[in-house]
């Protein structure tokens, strides 16, 4: 601990990311530049939620670690130690025991409260990027909200595939105002956005701040006659049963045996501590 | 009092905590907030001091307004920030009550490329009251109330939306917010 500098980051570089994060706040939606460092783990590892997590973190927090729901996984395991090292902060995994959750592409099942904060870690902040490959004319897309490219590219979807077939990173509008790339959350997790907690979002190799205050308008794009739909496998969860949560497909063996588990190992872990079964577990039950 | 006085003890866990209540305050505009382990020269109050160790170094030039614009506060910010002292229009953070701030058309309000190219002041004030202007916007579930010095000023720079100034109002040692994005009614 008394190696470093509390939360690893000197001050200065601290404090630079601390104005980011004010004045994404006061421009919900809006990406803010930021002067990314270097972090003891390589880019796609959540260099820019570890900088803005670094930013926030007080020593009396209780940190959270998820990479996408799950709070055992490589990714989550070194972030969560990077910061009980550095930051002597208590860790935890479960979402209502977190003051500060760093997450990669989910939002926990659990809805969050005031006094909860959570930090996306973002690959590509700019919703634009893959429409229109010039910073300079996304930024003036942006100043002008020229978003119609967007629903061009939603179009596109449903004259391919007959529905908007985008199912993940799925663009929303805050305040009325600028469009946003969640993160590569899946689209059932958009609605949860409009919540109590701060959220967060820090894009390290893209040097991108941007934030949702509590409470703040976010509206999935869409149209009159193909509306938005937070959609997921139409199955309960294997193990504890959970219709209403989000589900990775698990392949079981090589002959096209799969099933689908809750991707929130918390929310999971708790419903079958409570003695919820799914179909799976029942069977070993059996 | 020495200029050398009146920091941190601890700056980056006193940093940390302060700069929670000052991002809780931005979040939830109106929401009053505490923010401690500053002691700066007089005029400024314990939380103007904490905004500044918190958030101003030789990387944001400040301006400094009507009574705070003394030797005292002068010597403090340049010891413990940093900050080049500039004009109104050059500031990327302004200190002052608010009638010194006037005018606050004089303020950077950022471009259409880049709106957080604009100013954040600190405003001092006598007191902080949940009461008087009411607020909706993001970070306000149904409206929240803040006794703010006027109100005309606000409403126009919510006008200028993504672009204006955001506000930190200072009391004691306490602080509330206002950003650009709130509707003041």
């Amino acid at each position: 601990m008394t190696d470093y500098n509390f939360a690893y980051l000197d001050e200065q570089t601290k404090r630079m990311i601390r104005r980011a994060i004010l004045k994404a706040l006061a421009v919900p939606g809006y990406q803010v530049p930021f002067a990314s460092r270097e972090m003891p783990m390589p880019y796609g590892w959540g260099t820019g939620g570890v900088q803005v997590s670094a930013a926030v973190l007080t020593p009396e927090d209780r940190m959270k670690v998820i990479d996408q729901g799950a709070d055992d996984t490589t990714n989550a395991v070194s972030i969560r130690q990077f910061f009980e090292k550095t930051a002597g902060v208590a860790t935890t995994t479960q979402t209502a025991e977190a003051s500060v959750i760093q997450t990669r592409h989910r939002i926990p099942e659990t809805p969050l409260t005031e006094g909860q904060i959570l930090v996306y870690q973002v690959p590509i902040p700019e919703p634009l990027r893959f429409l229109e490959p010039r910073e300079t004319e996304t930024r003036k897309m942006h100043a002008l909200e020229e978003y119609g490219l967007m629903h061009v590219r939603l179009y596109e979807d449903i004259a391919r595939h007959g529905h908007i077939a985008t199912s993940y990173a799925y663009p929303v509008r805050i305040e009325g105002r600028y469009v946003m790339d969640p993160s590569p959350i899946p689209k059932f997790d958009n609605p949860k956005m409009e919540m109590a907690a701060i959220q967060l979002f820090g894009a390290g190799r893209e040097q991108r701040i941007y934030a949702l205050p509590p409470h703040t308008k976010v509206v999935s794009l869409d149209f009159d006659d193909h509306p938005f739909e937070a959609s997921k496998p139409d199955v309960p969860c294997a193990l504890c049963g959970a219709v209403d949560a989000y589900l990775d497909e698990v392949i079981t063996d090589d002959a096209g045996g799969r099933m689908f588990v809750c991707s929130d190992t918390d929310h999971c872990e708790r419903r079958r501590a409570a003695g919820h079964r799914g179909p799976v577990a029942e069977e070993d039950a059996a | 009092m020495s200029a050398l006085a009146g920091g941190f003890t601890d700056a980056p866990v006193e940093a940390a905590r302060a700069f929670r209540g000052i991002m809780e305050a931005m979040a939830r505009p109106g929401r009053i907030e505490m923010v401690a382990g500053a002691v700066p020269p007089a005029p400024l109050s314990p939380a103007a001091g904490a905004v500044l160790l918190t958030l101003c170094d030789p990387e944001t030039p400040l301006h400094l307004a009507g009574e705070t614009d003394c030797s005292p506060v002068r010597d403090w910010v340049t010891f413990h920030c940093g900050a080049p002292l500039v004009a109104a229009e050059a500031a990327a953070f302004a200190l002052g009550d608010w009638a010194a701030l006037q005018p606050v058309s004089r303020f950077a309000i950022g471009t259409p490329d880049y709106p957080d190219r604009s100013a954040t002041l600190i405003v001092e004030m006598p007191e902080l009251l949940a009461e008087g202007a009411v607020l909706r916007g993001p970070g306000i579930a149904d409206t929240a109330a803040l006794n703010l010095p006027e109100i005309e000023a606000f409403q126009a720079n919510r006008r200028l939306f993504p672009l204006g100034f955001d506000v930190l109002f200072t009391s004691g040692n306490r602080v509330a917010a206002l950003p650009r994005s709130t509707e003041v009614g």
